[in-house]
Protein backbone atom coordinates (compact mmCIF):
# COMPACT_ATOMS: atom_id res chain seq x y z
CA UNK A 1 0.00 0.00 0.00
CA UNK A 2 1.21 3.65 -0.69
CA UNK A 3 -0.32 6.65 0.54
CA UNK A 4 -0.50 9.88 -1.72
CA UNK A 5 -0.08 13.59 -0.09
CA UNK A 6 -1.78 16.76 -1.33
CA UNK A 7 -1.54 20.07 -0.44
CA UNK A 8 -4.30 22.48 -1.31
CA UNK A 9 -2.24 25.43 -2.30
CA UNK A 10 -5.31 27.45 -2.79
CA UNK A 11 -5.87 27.48 1.53
CA UNK A 12 -1.85 26.75 2.05
CA UNK A 13 -0.52 29.99 4.25
CA UNK A 14 2.80 28.71 4.37
CA UNK A 15 2.78 28.25 8.01
CA UNK A 16 5.48 26.17 7.45
CA UNK A 17 3.77 23.45 10.44
CA UNK A 18 4.43 20.40 7.83
CA UNK A 19 8.13 21.38 6.24
CA UNK A 20 8.92 21.94 10.09
CA UNK A 21 7.33 18.87 11.55
CA UNK A 22 7.77 16.42 8.56
CA UNK A 23 10.55 17.73 6.16
CA UNK A 24 11.63 13.99 4.98
CA UNK A 25 7.94 14.80 3.52
CA UNK A 26 7.30 18.41 3.17
CA UNK A 27 9.39 21.56 1.69
CA UNK A 28 8.04 25.14 1.53
CA UNK A 29 8.74 27.50 -0.65
CA UNK A 30 6.24 29.99 -1.79
CA UNK A 31 3.86 27.43 -0.61
CA UNK A 32 4.26 23.87 1.54
CA UNK A 33 4.71 20.99 -1.50
CA UNK A 34 4.80 17.15 -0.62
CA UNK A 35 8.56 16.33 -1.51
CA UNK A 36 6.81 13.18 -3.32
CA UNK A 37 3.15 12.61 -3.87
CA UNK A 38 3.58 9.30 -2.77
CA UNK A 39 5.16 7.92 0.21
CA UNK A 40 5.27 4.81 2.25
CA UNK A 41 2.78 4.98 5.06
CA UNK A 42 4.06 7.30 8.02
CA UNK A 43 2.26 8.45 11.05
CA UNK A 44 3.71 11.77 10.95
CA UNK A 45 1.96 12.60 7.45
CA UNK A 46 -1.22 12.17 9.34
CA UNK A 47 0.08 14.15 12.21
CA UNK A 48 1.10 16.88 9.54
CA UNK A 49 -2.22 16.76 8.26
CA UNK A 50 -3.97 16.86 11.65
CA UNK A 51 -1.56 20.43 12.59
CA UNK A 52 -2.28 22.28 9.31
CA UNK A 53 -3.45 25.68 10.74
CA UNK A 54 -5.32 26.25 7.43
CA UNK A 55 -6.23 22.56 6.66
CA UNK A 56 -4.58 22.80 3.46
CA UNK A 57 -3.18 18.91 3.58
CA UNK A 58 -4.77 15.64 2.65
CA UNK A 59 -3.63 12.07 3.18
CA UNK A 60 -5.24 9.34 1.03
CA UNK A 61 -3.99 5.51 1.01
CA UNK A 62 -4.70 3.91 -1.96
CA UNK A 63 -6.96 6.94 -3.09
CA UNK A 64 -9.03 6.77 -0.09
CA UNK A 65 -9.23 10.06 2.63
CA UNK A 66 -7.36 9.05 5.80
CA UNK A 67 -6.36 12.61 7.00
CA UNK A 68 -6.61 14.33 8.34
CA UNK A 69 -7.96 12.53 11.27
CA UNK A 70 -11.76 13.51 11.78
CA UNK B 1 29.13 43.92 20.38
CA UNK B 2 26.55 42.70 22.56
CA UNK B 3 23.88 45.62 23.08
CA UNK B 4 21.07 45.87 25.53
CA UNK B 5 17.23 44.11 24.57
CA UNK B 6 14.52 44.84 24.04
CA UNK B 7 14.29 47.72 21.77
CA UNK B 8 10.59 48.57 21.25
CA UNK B 9 9.31 51.24 23.66
CA UNK B 10 5.79 50.67 25.44
CA UNK B 11 4.26 54.09 25.22
CA UNK B 12 3.45 53.43 21.53
CA UNK B 13 3.08 50.92 18.90
CA UNK B 14 5.88 52.15 16.70
CA UNK B 15 8.72 49.60 15.66
CA UNK B 16 12.21 50.73 17.44
CA UNK B 17 14.16 52.34 15.37
CA UNK B 18 17.09 49.83 16.38
CA UNK B 19 15.27 47.23 14.23
CA UNK B 20 15.71 49.15 11.03
CA UNK B 21 19.15 49.87 11.92
CA UNK B 22 19.80 46.18 12.30
CA UNK B 23 17.73 45.14 8.93
CA UNK B 24 20.27 47.31 7.06
CA UNK B 25 22.99 45.92 8.67
CA UNK B 26 24.16 42.72 7.44
CA UNK B 27 24.62 39.78 9.86
CA UNK B 28 22.34 39.23 12.88
CA UNK B 29 23.16 41.33 16.26
CA UNK B 30 24.09 39.89 19.76
CA UNK B 31 21.84 41.00 22.60
CA UNK B 32 21.77 40.51 26.07
CA UNK B 33 18.05 40.37 27.63
CA UNK B 34 17.17 41.56 31.44
CA UNK B 35 17.63 37.77 32.18
CA UNK B 36 19.52 34.83 30.69
CA UNK B 37 22.79 34.45 28.25
CA UNK B 38 23.44 36.31 25.45
CA UNK B 39 21.46 35.47 21.95
CA UNK B 40 21.76 36.26 18.45
CA UNK B 41 18.49 38.34 17.25
CA UNK B 42 17.21 37.61 13.98
CA UNK B 43 15.62 40.03 12.35
CA UNK B 44 15.23 39.64 8.63
CA UNK B 45 11.96 37.56 7.02
CA UNK B 46 14.58 34.77 5.27
CA UNK B 47 16.63 34.52 8.42
CA UNK B 48 13.04 34.61 11.27
CA UNK B 49 11.46 31.97 8.79
CA UNK B 50 14.81 29.77 8.73
CA UNK B 51 14.99 29.80 12.54
CA UNK B 52 11.59 29.27 13.54
CA UNK B 53 10.70 26.68 10.73
CA UNK B 54 13.64 24.47 10.92
CA UNK B 55 14.26 21.35 12.95
CA UNK B 56 17.76 21.77 13.68
CA UNK B 57 16.31 24.66 16.50
CA UNK B 58 14.82 23.82 19.27
CA UNK B 59 12.74 25.01 22.12
CA UNK B 60 13.12 22.38 24.33
CA UNK B 61 16.90 22.87 24.84
CA UNK B 62 16.24 26.28 26.47
CA UNK B 63 15.19 24.32 29.67
CA UNK B 64 18.68 23.15 30.02
CA UNK B 65 20.20 26.26 29.50
CA UNK B 66 20.19 30.01 30.88
CA UNK B 67 17.24 30.97 28.92
CA UNK B 68 17.35 34.52 27.81
CA UNK B 69 14.16 36.03 28.71
CA UNK B 70 12.41 39.57 30.35
CA UNK B 71 11.55 37.60 33.63
CA UNK B 72 13.16 36.51 36.41
CA UNK B 73 10.64 33.49 36.49
CA UNK B 74 10.78 30.93 33.24
CA UNK B 75 8.23 29.84 31.75
CA UNK B 76 9.02 26.40 32.25
CA UNK B 77 6.50 23.52 30.91
CA UNK B 78 3.85 23.81 28.59
CA UNK B 79 4.02 22.89 24.71
CA UNK B 80 6.06 26.02 23.53
CA UNK B 81 8.90 24.43 25.55
CA UNK B 82 8.81 21.03 23.21
CA UNK B 83 10.01 19.77 20.30
CA UNK B 84 8.69 17.44 17.97
CA UNK B 85 7.61 14.73 18.73
CA UNK B 86 6.36 15.29 22.26
CA UNK B 87 5.27 18.47 21.03
CA UNK B 88 3.70 16.93 18.31
CA UNK B 89 1.43 14.69 20.65
CA UNK B 90 0.01 17.20 22.19
CA UNK B 91 -0.91 19.76 19.49
CA UNK B 92 -2.66 16.79 17.36
CA UNK B 93 -5.16 16.62 20.42
CA UNK B 94 -5.85 20.46 20.57
CA UNK B 95 -5.55 21.09 16.77
CA UNK B 96 -9.05 20.15 15.69
CA UNK B 97 -10.57 22.55 18.37
CA UNK B 98 -9.17 25.44 16.85
CA UNK B 99 -9.81 24.63 12.97
CA UNK B 100 -10.58 26.98 10.28
CA UNK B 101 -14.20 24.70 10.32
CA UNK B 102 -14.29 24.61 13.79
CA UNK B 103 -13.60 28.56 14.06
CA UNK B 104 -16.41 29.27 11.18
CA UNK B 105 -19.05 27.50 13.88
CA UNK B 106 -17.89 29.87 16.44
CA UNK B 107 -18.55 33.06 14.37
CA UNK B 108 -21.76 33.94 15.17
CA UNK B 109 -21.89 33.16 18.94
CA UNK B 110 -18.78 35.46 18.64
CA UNK B 111 -20.42 37.98 16.35
CA UNK B 112 -23.68 38.20 18.83
CA UNK B 113 -21.20 38.66 21.91
CA UNK B 114 -19.70 41.81 19.83
CA UNK B 115 -23.00 43.24 18.89
CA UNK B 116 -24.06 43.08 22.77
CA UNK B 117 -21.08 44.46 24.27
CA UNK B 118 -21.42 47.48 21.76
CA UNK B 119 -25.06 47.88 22.91
CA UNK B 120 -24.02 47.85 26.51
CA UNK B 121 -21.63 50.64 25.65
CA UNK B 122 -23.87 52.56 24.21
CA UNK B 123 -26.28 52.16 26.51
CA UNK B 124 -23.19 52.93 29.23
CA UNK B 125 -22.30 56.27 27.15
CA UNK B 126 -19.27 57.65 26.02
CA UNK B 127 -17.08 58.12 27.13
CA UNK B 128 -15.94 54.00 27.85
CA UNK B 129 -13.31 52.24 28.09
CA UNK B 130 -12.64 49.93 25.08
CA UNK B 131 -10.27 47.38 26.28
CA UNK B 132 -12.35 46.55 29.63
CA UNK B 133 -16.00 46.99 27.86
CA UNK B 134 -14.87 44.98 24.86
CA UNK B 135 -11.75 44.26 23.65
CA UNK B 136 -11.43 41.90 26.54
CA UNK B 137 -14.68 40.38 27.51
CA UNK B 138 -15.15 39.38 23.68
CA UNK B 139 -12.21 37.24 23.63
CA UNK B 140 -12.51 36.02 26.74
CA UNK B 141 -16.27 34.85 26.58
CA UNK B 142 -15.30 32.74 23.24
CA UNK B 143 -11.97 31.25 24.97
CA UNK B 144 -14.11 30.61 28.26
CA UNK B 145 -17.07 28.76 26.14
CA UNK B 146 -14.76 26.77 24.39
CA UNK B 147 -12.58 25.09 27.04
CA UNK B 148 -15.38 25.05 29.69
CA UNK B 149 -14.12 27.77 32.06
CA UNK B 150 -16.96 29.57 33.68
CA UNK B 151 -16.93 33.27 32.70
CA UNK B 152 -18.30 35.11 35.58
CA UNK B 153 -14.24 33.82 36.87
CA UNK B 154 -12.52 36.27 35.09
CA UNK B 155 -11.37 38.51 37.64
CA UNK B 156 -9.44 35.72 38.89
CA UNK B 157 -7.62 34.55 36.04
CA UNK B 158 -7.44 38.12 34.86
CA UNK B 159 -4.44 38.58 37.56
CA UNK B 160 -2.98 34.96 37.09
CA UNK B 161 -2.66 35.62 33.30
CA UNK B 162 -1.39 39.45 33.77
CA UNK B 163 0.97 38.02 36.37
CA UNK B 164 2.14 34.93 33.64
CA UNK B 165 2.63 37.71 30.74
CA UNK B 166 4.32 40.51 32.93
CA UNK B 167 8.02 41.13 32.48
CA UNK B 168 8.94 42.95 35.90
CA UNK B 169 6.86 42.88 38.33
CA UNK B 170 7.25 40.07 39.83
CA UNK B 171 10.61 38.58 41.59
CA UNK B 172 10.84 34.51 40.73
CA UNK B 173 9.67 32.97 43.91
CA UNK B 174 6.06 35.54 43.09
CA UNK B 175 6.05 34.00 39.73
CA UNK B 176 6.61 30.55 40.47
CA UNK B 177 3.60 31.23 43.58
CA UNK B 178 1.24 32.81 40.48
CA UNK B 179 1.70 29.47 38.14
CA UNK B 180 0.97 27.08 41.37
CA UNK B 181 -2.41 29.29 41.89
CA UNK B 182 -3.47 28.98 38.36
CA UNK B 183 -3.02 25.55 37.95
CA UNK B 184 -4.70 24.46 41.58
CA UNK B 185 -7.67 26.67 39.72
CA UNK B 186 -7.59 24.29 36.43
CA UNK B 187 -7.03 21.11 38.76
CA UNK B 188 -10.55 22.27 40.59
CA UNK B 189 -12.06 23.05 36.83
CA UNK B 190 -10.86 19.73 35.79
CA UNK B 191 -12.61 17.43 38.74
CA UNK B 192 -15.49 19.75 38.03
CA UNK B 193 -15.32 18.23 34.40
CA UNK B 194 -14.59 15.03 35.64
CA UNK B 195 -17.82 14.86 37.16
CA UNK B 196 -20.03 16.83 34.96
CA UNK B 197 -19.33 15.68 31.55
CA UNK B 198 -19.64 19.22 29.46
CA UNK B 199 -19.47 19.34 25.10
CA UNK B 200 -15.96 21.86 25.48
CA UNK B 201 -12.22 20.95 24.91
CA UNK B 202 -11.19 20.68 28.63
CA UNK B 203 -13.61 17.43 28.79
CA UNK B 204 -12.25 16.40 25.41
CA UNK B 205 -8.63 16.83 26.77
CA UNK B 206 -9.61 14.83 30.45
CA UNK B 207 -10.50 11.54 28.22
CA UNK B 208 -7.18 11.79 26.15
CA UNK B 209 -5.82 11.45 29.45
CA UNK B 210 -8.17 9.48 31.32
CA UNK B 211 -9.12 7.29 28.33
CA UNK B 212 -6.39 7.71 25.64
CA UNK B 213 -3.32 7.66 28.56
CA UNK B 214 -1.85 10.14 25.36
CA UNK B 215 -1.05 12.98 28.14
CA UNK B 216 0.05 13.45 31.90
CA UNK B 217 -1.99 15.23 34.14
CA UNK B 218 0.64 17.82 34.16
CA UNK B 219 0.20 18.45 30.67
CA UNK B 220 -3.40 18.51 30.78
CA UNK B 221 -3.09 21.36 33.50
CA UNK B 222 -0.67 23.27 31.60
CA UNK B 223 -2.32 23.08 28.37
CA UNK B 224 -5.37 24.67 29.95
CA UNK B 225 -3.75 27.11 31.59
CA UNK B 226 -1.94 28.01 28.49
CA UNK B 227 -5.28 28.05 26.24
CA UNK B 228 -6.74 30.27 28.86
CA UNK B 229 -3.95 32.40 29.13
CA UNK B 230 -3.21 32.68 25.22
CA UNK B 231 -6.18 32.79 24.31
CA UNK B 232 -7.06 36.36 25.07
CA UNK B 233 -4.36 38.19 25.80
CA UNK B 234 -3.04 38.61 22.52
CA UNK B 235 -6.44 39.34 20.83
CA UNK B 236 -7.56 41.57 23.88
CA UNK B 237 -4.27 43.81 23.06
CA UNK B 238 -4.98 43.56 19.15
CA UNK B 239 -8.22 44.94 19.08
CA UNK B 240 -7.43 48.44 20.79
CA UNK B 241 -4.17 48.10 18.78
CA UNK B 242 -5.78 47.95 15.06
CA UNK B 243 -8.57 50.65 16.27
CA UNK B 244 -5.74 53.32 17.34
CA UNK B 245 -3.60 52.45 13.93
CA UNK B 246 -6.95 52.94 11.77
CA UNK B 247 -7.40 55.96 13.67
CA UNK B 248 -3.86 57.08 12.52
CA UNK B 249 -5.17 56.12 8.71
CA UNK B 250 -8.53 57.87 8.42
CA UNK B 251 -8.38 56.74 4.60
CA UNK B 252 -7.84 53.38 5.85
CA UNK B 253 -10.71 53.31 8.42
CA UNK B 254 -13.23 55.17 5.54
CA UNK B 255 -12.50 52.69 3.46
CA UNK B 256 -13.32 49.93 5.15
CA UNK B 257 -16.64 51.20 7.04
CA UNK B 258 -17.70 51.66 2.79
CA UNK B 259 -16.33 48.30 1.99
CA UNK B 260 -16.31 45.78 4.77
CA UNK B 261 -15.85 42.68 2.43
CA UNK B 262 -11.94 44.46 3.37
CA UNK B 263 -11.98 43.78 6.42
CA UNK B 264 -10.32 39.68 6.78
CA UNK B 265 -7.44 41.02 4.24
CA UNK B 266 -7.11 44.37 6.58
CA UNK B 267 -6.94 41.96 9.56
CA UNK B 268 -3.93 40.15 7.65
CA UNK B 269 -2.03 43.83 7.06
CA UNK B 270 -2.73 44.90 10.69
CA UNK B 271 -1.40 41.53 12.00
CA UNK B 272 2.04 42.39 9.66
CA UNK B 273 1.93 45.92 10.38
CA UNK B 274 1.51 46.03 13.97
CA UNK B 275 4.53 45.22 16.17
CA UNK B 276 2.79 43.52 19.21
CA UNK B 277 5.98 42.26 21.00
CA UNK B 278 7.51 44.54 23.40
CA UNK B 279 10.66 42.23 22.87
CA UNK B 280 10.73 38.73 21.37
CA UNK B 281 11.80 35.89 23.55
CA UNK B 282 10.88 31.83 23.11
CA UNK B 283 14.96 31.80 22.33
CA UNK B 284 15.78 28.60 19.67
CA UNK B 285 18.27 26.60 20.52
CA UNK B 286 20.75 25.28 17.70
CA UNK B 287 21.32 21.52 17.96
CA UNK B 288 24.16 21.97 15.48
CA UNK B 289 26.29 24.59 13.62
CA UNK B 290 23.87 26.35 11.13
CA UNK B 291 24.40 29.38 9.08
CA UNK B 292 21.46 31.93 9.47
CA UNK B 293 22.40 34.28 6.88
CA UNK B 294 26.04 36.02 7.12
CA UNK B 295 26.16 34.02 10.54
CA UNK B 296 27.07 30.81 11.69
CA UNK B 297 25.64 29.90 14.47
CA UNK B 298 27.08 27.31 16.43
CA UNK B 299 25.28 24.43 18.25
CA UNK B 300 24.07 25.47 21.38
CA UNK B 301 23.52 29.25 20.66
CA UNK B 302 20.25 30.93 21.53
CA UNK B 303 18.27 33.10 18.70
CA UNK B 304 16.08 35.21 19.53
CA UNK B 305 13.55 35.71 16.45
CA UNK B 306 12.26 39.46 16.41
CA UNK B 307 8.79 38.65 14.23
CA UNK B 308 7.73 42.54 14.31
CA UNK B 309 11.32 43.14 12.04
CA UNK B 310 10.75 40.34 9.97
CA UNK B 311 7.40 41.95 9.18
CA UNK B 312 8.66 45.24 7.97
CA UNK B 313 11.46 43.79 6.11
CA UNK B 314 11.61 45.29 2.70
CA UNK B 315 13.39 42.32 1.01
CA UNK B 316 9.71 40.53 1.33
CA UNK B 317 7.60 43.40 1.47
CA UNK B 318 6.91 46.40 -0.65
CA UNK B 319 6.80 49.81 1.23
CA UNK B 320 6.42 47.34 4.41
CA UNK B 321 5.96 50.78 6.39
CA UNK B 322 3.00 52.17 5.24
CA UNK B 323 -0.51 50.03 5.85
CA UNK B 324 -1.81 48.72 2.73
CA UNK B 325 -5.19 47.45 3.33
CA UNK B 326 -6.62 46.46 0.38
CA UNK B 327 -3.34 44.62 -0.66
CA UNK B 328 -3.03 41.99 2.06
CA UNK B 329 0.38 40.19 2.32
CA UNK B 330 0.90 36.84 2.10
CA UNK B 331 2.87 35.01 4.25
CA UNK B 332 3.78 37.37 7.27
CA UNK B 333 4.80 36.30 10.37
CA UNK B 334 2.22 37.81 12.62
CA UNK B 335 1.39 34.27 14.03
CA UNK B 336 4.87 33.12 14.14
CA UNK B 337 6.04 30.06 12.05
CA UNK B 338 6.70 26.54 12.02
CA UNK B 339 5.55 23.51 14.56
CA UNK B 340 4.77 26.78 17.20
CA UNK B 341 2.88 28.94 14.51
CA UNK B 342 -0.25 30.08 16.59
CA UNK B 343 -2.81 27.37 18.00
CA UNK B 344 -5.18 29.97 18.18
CA UNK B 345 -4.46 31.50 14.85
CA UNK B 346 -8.15 30.61 12.78
CA UNK B 347 -9.88 31.67 16.25
CA UNK B 348 -7.62 35.32 16.59
CA UNK B 349 -8.71 36.17 12.89
CA UNK B 350 -12.51 35.38 13.70
CA UNK B 351 -12.35 37.70 16.79
CA UNK B 352 -10.48 40.51 14.95
CA UNK B 353 -12.53 40.22 11.97
CA UNK B 354 -15.72 40.34 13.86
CA UNK B 355 -14.19 43.26 16.39
CA UNK B 356 -13.23 45.40 13.32
CA UNK B 357 -17.00 44.76 11.64
CA UNK B 358 -19.31 45.24 14.73
CA UNK B 359 -17.17 48.24 15.70
CA UNK B 360 -16.66 49.84 12.22
CA UNK B 361 -20.78 49.82 11.75
CA UNK B 362 -22.25 49.96 14.87
CA UNK B 363 -20.01 53.19 15.99
CA UNK B 364 -18.99 55.02 12.57
CA UNK B 365 -17.72 57.59 14.67
CA UNK B 366 -15.59 55.91 16.49
CA UNK B 367 -12.95 58.21 18.28
CA UNK B 368 -10.62 58.77 21.53
CA UNK B 369 -12.19 60.53 23.99
CA UNK B 370 -9.40 60.82 26.46
CA UNK B 371 -5.76 60.19 27.02
CA UNK B 372 -4.55 56.05 26.63
CA UNK B 373 -2.90 54.17 29.63
CA UNK B 374 -0.22 51.84 28.31
CA UNK B 375 0.77 48.41 29.42
CA UNK B 376 4.35 48.44 30.71
CA UNK B 377 5.54 45.84 31.64
CA UNK B 378 3.84 43.06 30.18
CA UNK B 379 5.00 40.87 26.68
CA UNK B 380 2.69 42.39 23.94
CA UNK B 381 2.07 46.30 24.13
CA UNK B 382 -1.17 47.68 23.84
CA UNK B 383 -3.65 50.37 25.32
CA UNK B 384 -4.43 49.40 29.53
CA UNK B 385 -7.39 51.46 29.31
CA UNK B 386 -8.58 52.99 26.14
CA UNK B 387 -11.24 55.81 26.70
CA UNK B 388 -13.31 56.24 23.12
CA UNK B 389 -16.31 57.83 22.33
CA UNK B 390 -18.30 57.34 18.98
Amino acid sequence: MTWQLRVDKSVCGATGMCAALAPELFVLDDWAEPVKPEIEPDEIALDAADQCPMQAITVLADGKEIGPRP
Amino acid sequence: MTVAYPFNETGSLALHESYYDALRTPGMLRIQMPHGEPAWLATRYADARLVLGDRRFSRAMAAANDEPRLQAGRLEGGILSMDPPDHTRLRTLVAKAFTVRRVEELRPRARDIAVGLVKDMIAAGAPVDLVDRFALPLPVAVICELLGVPVEDRPKFRVWSDNVLSTSRLTAEEYMDNRTELRDYIRGLITDHRVNKQDDLMTALIEAHDEGDRLSELELVDLCAGILVAGHETTASQIPNFILTLLDHPEAMDKLKSDPSLIPGAVEELLRFVPLGAGAGFARYATEDVRVGDVLVHAGEPVIVAIGAANRDAVRFTAPDKLQIDQPPEQHLGFGHGVHHCLGAALARMELQEALQVLLSEMPNLHLAGDIVWKTEMLVRGPVTMPIGW
